[in-house]
């Protein structure tokens, strides 16, 4: 198989990802999950990185996720050609702080989260249409005035753009989303 | 646990890493560092000049003995001087270790006297840095930044210590206690690879051996292994300007240098290879020319520490992530245990080719009786330096730094300092007393054009205080000849600002800052006064009057193919536009 593909011996060592033609010239999306030491500046050296290098990001988040070992977890959505991935992911790597970089992306299925908060103002039939669709997209209501609901919704980041198109027309007037946190699927 | 000041623990730590000297400047924010230096003799300090100055000084110390730099001044000014230098360590993967003041914790932030974001500053520049905020991880933290310095591909990194942390007190912790986190590079080579790549070599017909820094940073038994290997096998082998010296000009190997002003015979064979074996090199894009056109025929093994440098500008076929000495030993195993074979027909049309692009002599340029040629002048230099073991050459950046590549043979690795991939002009004054504080008795010269020389001449004062017999020998020509050069070739001929017209009189400066000048401007007397210099115990200002319009080749222009050079005798045509389609 790896023949007809014209697949190099030796190139494909750890992951799939590594057949597909490296000079490709398709944007690829790809979620990293980087485990740093909890250090001042360790996110300034990321950003700066990705600026300094002239990479991009969609989404950034980042939070502690062991307190006793004191490492972040820093989740990234980024976008390039697979060289440019493939050179994210080493520098990355070179960043002293850093332990670990995956491409949840190419390491097997993961999933996807995303928290946001909407802000819809309204009255009348709005208001009650903005009530039953929070209720079909499974969101909460956090907070309610007379004139307005603040709804907090999880899921894909399709999911939530989904639920901001449909809020609009029905006032929204402010929202705020999380970015995106992912882990990949089985133990 | 010894209690001990913060102060004190600097000092301490730098003499358990076995540190003995480091290059300075004084200011309020280190004061308490510098009380401490005062009251010891283990580590010597040299007082420089500037701060950029004590950089490139620790550069050239550790480029010349393989051991980190280390670096102390204040806070504020004090570090953003340093940074060019920093930057310039960065770029040619020098270790150094950079100590920095900073006003008190609780005026970070506050915009204080001699204030600035030393830590966000240098983020870009270093390798690692690092704000100590209490004393108990003073140093830890030195510690630390040694391991980060040395290890992997090495490169600067940064501590920056309040004020209140020297002060205060605290508990010190040895290095052999200080631990050395998770931070621990690969340095074996994947053995399937080394495999593949001996397969390779065993059945190439144009092989070519391309290597750089990397296998001087590596150390001497990555320059003992190259040698073995290149002789065992008779591949041809060429460098990059950083990697000069760790396979010798006089080897019969040798191809000479390639890259943007590198041999013929060397790009050349680096374009027609059908297998070239990359060791510690970065394929910069002085090296490369052209991406798409870079040796479209070859299979590239790569072998690099910095699994970053795989990959990045030029795809290759079989990447080896380690330590150009450990995988170079595995090489030459696996090569020897499979019968030492090498294609020896492919082999010799392949240096009966090279011998072909050596016939066009590439360097040859026209020499005069009447004004020195700058080829010329290190020709001599070279004539009457090159049986000087001790030899040490630093450079600072332009044409003249290309000819002493070209004109200059390097026999043993750390004997080459020069600013390679940031391009520093001011690096070889301050560099070369770096070389001279590490080597006492050695030969060092810095080879300079007047341009580069003037930004960092203040150091001349450090040379004369610490006596070292540095020798700045100066090919005048009273431009800023690479700029003059490209403004030739590309610009028509419109000189914007290439030159100055208020050079100072260099024998009366020698004289000023208290050391010996030397004026030559007829090629008739340029050995004797060459020899005088070499004579004089003490530092020379060189004044080295040369032809004002020498251009340097060969080139390969900016954006051409690495096959496409420019040689002397088509620059004419070339400026008239018949080469620019």
């Amino acid at each position: 198989m790896a023949a007809a593909l014209n697949i190099q011996k030796g190139t494909s060592k750890h992951s799939a990802y590594d057949l597909r033609d490296p000079n490709s010239d398709v944007i690829e999306r790809h979620t990293l999950a980087v485990i740093v030491d909890n250090e001042p500046g360790v996110l300034a050296r990321v950003i700066g990185l990705f600026s300094g290098r002239g990479y991009n990001i969609d989404s950034l988040t980042v939070a502690e996720v062991d307190h006793t070992g004191h490492t972040s977890r820093i989740t990234i959505v980024t976008v390039g050609t697979p060289a440019v991935i493939e050179q994210i992911k080493a520098q990355l790597g070179r960043i002293v702080p850093v332990h670990e970089v995956h491409d949840l992306t190419v390491e097997g299925p993961s999933v996807e989260r995303e928290l946001a908060l909407f802000k819809v103002a309204g009255a009348g039939e709005k208001r009650v249409e903005s009530l039953r669709l929070a209720d079909i997209f499974r969101a909460n209501v956090v907070d309610s005035t007379l004139e307005s609901f603040v709804f907090e919704i999880t899921g894909t980041p399709q999911k939530v753009d989904a639920f901001a198109e449909l809020m609009r027309p029905l006032g929204l007037v402010e929202m705020a989303r999380t970015g995106i946190a992912a882990l990949s699927r089985g133990a | 646990m010894t209690q001990m000041t913060g102060a004190k623990m600097v000092v301490q730590a730098l003499k358990d890493q076995g540190v003995e000297v480091i290059f300075g400047y004084p200011g309020g924010a280190v004061l308490p560092i510098y009380d401490e230096l005062f009251m010891q003799n283990d580590i010597q300090h040299i007082l420089v000049r500037h701060e950029q100055g004590a950089v490139h000084m620790a550069e050239g110390y550790a480029r010349s003995t393989g051991k980190p730099g280390v670096v102390l001044v204040t806070s504020g000014p004090g570090a953003t001087n340093a940074v060019t230098g920093i930057t310039d360590a960065l770029m040619d993967s020098i270790p150094l270790v950079v100590l920095t003041g900073q006003v008190p914790t609780f005026m970070v932030g506050n915009d204080a006297f001699q204030e600035a974001d030393t830590v966000g500053i240098t983020r870009p520049c270093t390798k690692h840095n690092w704000l100590v905020k209490e004393t108990d991880r003073l140093a830890h933290t030195i510690h630390q930044a040694f391991h980060v310095a040395t290890s992997g591909r090495p490169g600067p990194v940064l501590v920056d210590i309040p004020k209140d942390v020297q002060f205060a007190t605290g508990s010190y912790v040895p290095p052999r206690e200080a631990g050395n986190a998770h931070y621990q590079p690969q340095v074996k080579g994947d053995r399937e690879m080394i495999t593949r790549l001996v397969e390779a070599m065993e059945t190439a017909e144009r092989p070519i051996f391309y290597t750089g820094g990397g296998v001087i940073n590596s150390g001497d038994a990555a320059t003992q292994l190259l040698r073995e290997l290149v002789e065992a096998t008779g591949f041809p082998i060429t460098s990059t300007l950083m990697g000069l010296g760790a396979y010798p000009a006089s080897g019969k190997n040798w191809l000479g240098m390639l890259g943007m002003h590198g041999l013929y015979e060397a790009n050349l064979a680096m374009h027609d290879c059908d297998l070239m074996i990359n060791i510690g090199a970065r394929f910069d894009d002085r090296i490369t020319g052209r991406v798409a056109d870079f040796s479209p025929g070859s299979r590239k093994a790569h072998i690099d520490i910095d699994p970053s440098s795989i990959n990045k500008t030029i795809r290759v076929d079989m990447p080896i992530i380690g330590d150009v000495a450990h995988v170079l030993e595995d090489m030459l195993r696996i090569w020897k245990s499979r019968g030492r074979k090498i294609n020896k027909e492919g082999l010799a049309r392949w240096w009966a080719q090279i011998a072909e692009w050596r016939a066009v002599e590439c360097l040859r340029y026209r020499n005069s009786d009447t004004v020195i040629k700058p080829q010329y002048a290190l020709q001599r230099l070279e004539a009457l330096t090159r049986h000087r073991a001790d030899r040490y050459i630093c450079t600072e950046v332009g044409q003249h730094q290309m000819w002493a590549a070209q004109f200059l043979g390097f026999e043993a690795p750390n004997r080459w300092m020069t600013s390679g991939g940031l391009g520093t002009m001011g690096y070889g004054l301050p560099a070369s007393i770096g070389v001279q504080i590490a080597h006492p008795e050695a030969l060092v010269i810095n080879v300079a054009g007047e341009g580069s020389w003037l930004m960092n001449m203040q150091e001349m004062g450090t040379a004369i205080q610490y006596r070292t017999p540095v020798k700045q020998f100066i090919l005048n020509n009273e431009r800023l000849g690479m700029v003059r050069q490209w403004q030739s070739l590309l610009h028509g001929n419109r000189y914007s600002h290439s030159w100055s017209e208020a050079l100072p009189d260099f024998v009366k400066l020698a004289e000023a800052f208290g050391c010996k000048g030397i004026r030559c401007s007829d090629p008739a007397d340029l050995d004797d006064a060459i020899a005088e210099m070499l004579a004089y115990d003490g530092p020379v200002i060189f004044d080295c009057l040369v032809e004002k319009h020498e251009d340097c080749f060969p080139m390969i222009p900016s954006g051409r193919a690495h096959n496409d050079m420019l040689l002397a005798a088509d620059a004419e045509a070339f400026k008239q536009g018949a080469a620019l389609v």
